[in-house]
């Protein structure tokens, strides 16, 4: 018996010319056009907290760099866990510039993929980071652990938010932040680090940190792959008593989420994060959007760029540059930097969280 | 009594038994698949339907919608094509290799979309193995559309021939060797005898892949870069309920529930046609039984 084929070939014909049809009206809209050009496509790809800020401050950019030049700018975001960000332009990721957490992942960049010169941090002022951070304890509401600081995290069931150091820079931070903290309170001070005659002493306070970081980590929920997946996890499913969080990110959830549903807990020590930024000139060569690309970065230095990071609870680097009114949200407590206790990023990386390092040998899914 | 007990036939089972188990599958359903698509479209009206189609109305959504239509419209007729041919070539000739090629086709089933989106960062990435050539032509693959077309083309590649191998197994080369040695040319025999034969088993491999086309989160997500200009719905979704915009998030997630809740109708009407089918079949041989 003969049966009508007529809905198959009906079918073909209708998803194949669909097909084409959206093809052909692809190719159109992706892509950066040359810098001589009037409309200039940037993309940024940065880490996880920064979504609302470069939301603005992109608008801030492509309305100063019309008046300027004449030409339209726009950009482009992507946003994920630092580590992964890195890894995605090392990948072939094609951004023009980078705003990530920290500067081990541009060195990534600039070691694996050579898209730009070793020496980036050295071609913007303040170490290429025009905003800084550090880490805070975001708590549900009325503090019912009663967390003050850091080790009140190791304290009775205290269960922790934080995500995974492998693949995020806020991670990275957050872990050696309470490294420091307890290296600071085994020492006193933190210049014996550098003094030969205290070595001993060191050692100890070394094997302290791993001892409490160990303990940290076993009372860790999940590991998200980037910060603002932790901030889900902790905020809106309400996992977990405590998150370690980017300052920003902390007061950017007590803001988005219900009037006093959390609250923050500044530590009595913590680690001066500076989440650098850089152009990648592999891409920017290629994209012809150098000149554009520098000057997106220049302007995060503005006044303008300062007071919107600010805004956005990021400390700005030129401190002058914001309000005293402002600067009054940013908790004055001690912070040292990275290479005043961990010898700096590649240092701390290859030390603590390259396979087989100390982050490997403390945690252990599943015990 | 005991013996009595248990010759009892299904339909004897005590009413409180009987009501246990149909409630317990309702309340099972209830729970995992009805209150969740729910809550996906009561999320997405919460803020009213001007909101609602306020998130629609924007570039980016459009453009995630745009382009998870993209990916589903090349990589479903592909698929499909060569769902038929492999289903023909397996059902109907015997080469070397044979189960060896089965065993492939169901590959991606075993292997984790995850591990197929790395599997073309290695290839077409900038480290990987074509990667330099590919940039220096300036052919964009990964990070660019084409890469979400292969990923996506990769994960449903099993589902038409999956469906059509087991069907043209069975129904053997009779019909095709009768309509040749009539005189009818290949493609006739095609056109008129086999493609009537399996088309509903084709249609409904086809819808199951147009599903999970539309629906891919893992192998996209590698192979994107979570970037606007490479955002299909689902990798949108959650973009947009990371940035604090649920509402958003859930309109996008509703849409994508629609074009799933549009598939199940499908397939649930090609269900019923099937049966339909088979019942007209198989009356007149029933009949001529009774004869």
């Amino acid at each position: 018996m003969y049966q009508p084929t007529g809905p198959i070939i009906a079918f073909l014909t209708l998803a194949l010319t669909a097909a084409s049809l959206l093809d052909s009206g692809c190719g159109t809209t992706i892509g950066s056009t040359d810098g001589a050009a009037q409309n200039i496509a940037l993309l940024n790809v940065s880490y996880d907290p920064t979504r609302e800020f470069y939301a603005e401050f992109n608008e801030s950019f492509a309305a100063y760099w019309k008046q300027q030049t004449g030409q339209t700018v726009t950009i482009e975001q992507s946003h994920g866990g630092s580590g992964k960000q890195a890894r995605s332009v090392i990948d072939g990721l094609k951004a023009d510039v980078v705003t990530l957490a920290l500067a081990y992942d541009i060195d990534a960049i600039a070691d694996k993929a050579q898209l730009l010169p070793k020496d980036w941090q050295s071609r913007l002022p303040h170490n290429s980071s025009p905003y800084t951070s550090t880490v805070v304890f975001l708590v549900r509401k009325g503090n019912p652990k009663g967390i003050k600081d850091w080790s009140d995290l190791v304290k009775g069931d205290v269960r922790l938010v934080t995500p995974n150091p492998k693949t995020s820079g806020g991670a990275r931070w957050n872990y050696l932040a309470a490294w420091g903290y307890v290296l600071k309170r085994e020492l006193g001070d933190l210049a014996k680090l550098k003094d030969p005659a205290a070595k001993a002493e060191v050692d100890a306070a070394q094997a302290k940190a791993k001892a409490f970081i160990s303990e940290l980590y076993k009372r860790v929920e999940t590991l998200d792959s980037g910060a603002r997946g932790a901030t889900t996890t902790f905020v809106r499913n309400g996992i977990g008593d405590v998150l370690l969080a980017w300052e920003n990110e902390a007061f950017l959830s007590v803001k988005e989420a219900p009037p006093g549903e959390f609250e923050i807990v500044v530590p009595s020590i913590s680690i001066l994060a500076e989440p650098p930024v850089a152009v990648i000139d592999g891409v920017a060569e290629k994209n012809g959007t150098t000149a554009v690309a520098k000057a997106y970065l220049e302007h995060l230095y503005s006044p303008q760029g300062q007071q919107l990071a600010a805004k956005h609870f990021y400390r700005p680097a030129i401190a002058e540059s914001v309000s005293a009114d402002q600067r009054k949200h940013f908790a004055q407590l001690e912070l040292f930097t990275i290479d005043d206790v961990f010898g700096g990023w590649s240092k701390a990386q290859s030390e603590h969280f390259d396979d087989g390092g100390l982050f490997d040998q403390i945690y252990q899914p599943g015990k | 009594m005991a013996t009595d007990t248990k010759s009892r036939r299904a339909t004897n089972d005590p009413l409180w038994l009987r009501i246990l188990l149909i409630g317990l599958s309702i309340g099972f359903v209830s729970v995992l698949l009805v209150l969740p698509l729910v809550v996906v479209f009561a999320e997405a009206f919460r803020a009213g339907v001007g909101t609602y189609f306020a998130s629609l109305n924007n570039p980016a959504a459009w453009r995630a919608i745009h382009l998870t239509l993209l990916a589903a419209g090349i990589s479903v007729p592909l698929n499909l094509v060569f769902g038929v041919a492999a289903s023909w070539a397996i059902a109907k000739f015997n080469f070397p290799g044979k189960s060896f090629l089965i065993t492939l086709i169901d590959l991606p089933f075993a292997v984790s979309p995850v591990i197929s989106g790395l599997i073309y960062m290695l290839l077409f990435g900038l480290q990987g193995y074509f990667g330099k050539t590919l940039a220096a032509y300036n052919i964009e693959i990964i990070f660019a559309v084409p890469g979400i077309v292969l990923a996506t083309l990769f994960v449903t590649f099993p589902f038409v021939a999956r469906e059509l191998i087991p069907l043209v197994q069975e129904q053997g080369d009779e019909e095709e060797q009768a309509a040749l040695s009539l005189g009818a040319s290949g493609l006739a025999t095609f056109w008129r005898v086999t493609l009537p034969n399996i088309k509903w088993g084709l249609l409904y491999g086809v819808i199951l892949c147009n599903a999970r086309a539309m629906g891919e989160f893992g192998a996209v997500s590698v192979v994107a870069g979570h970037r606007g200009s490479t955002n299909t719905i689902p990798l949108y979704v959650e973009v947009l309920y990371n940035g604090w915009n649920a509402p958003a998030a859930f309109t996008m997630a509703s849409i994508l529930a629609l074009l799933g809740l549009v598939t199940l109708a499908a397939k649930t009407y090609l269900e019923w046609k099937v049966n339909q089918q088979l019942h007209d079949t198989l009356e007149p041989i029933a009949a001529e039984a009774i004869v």
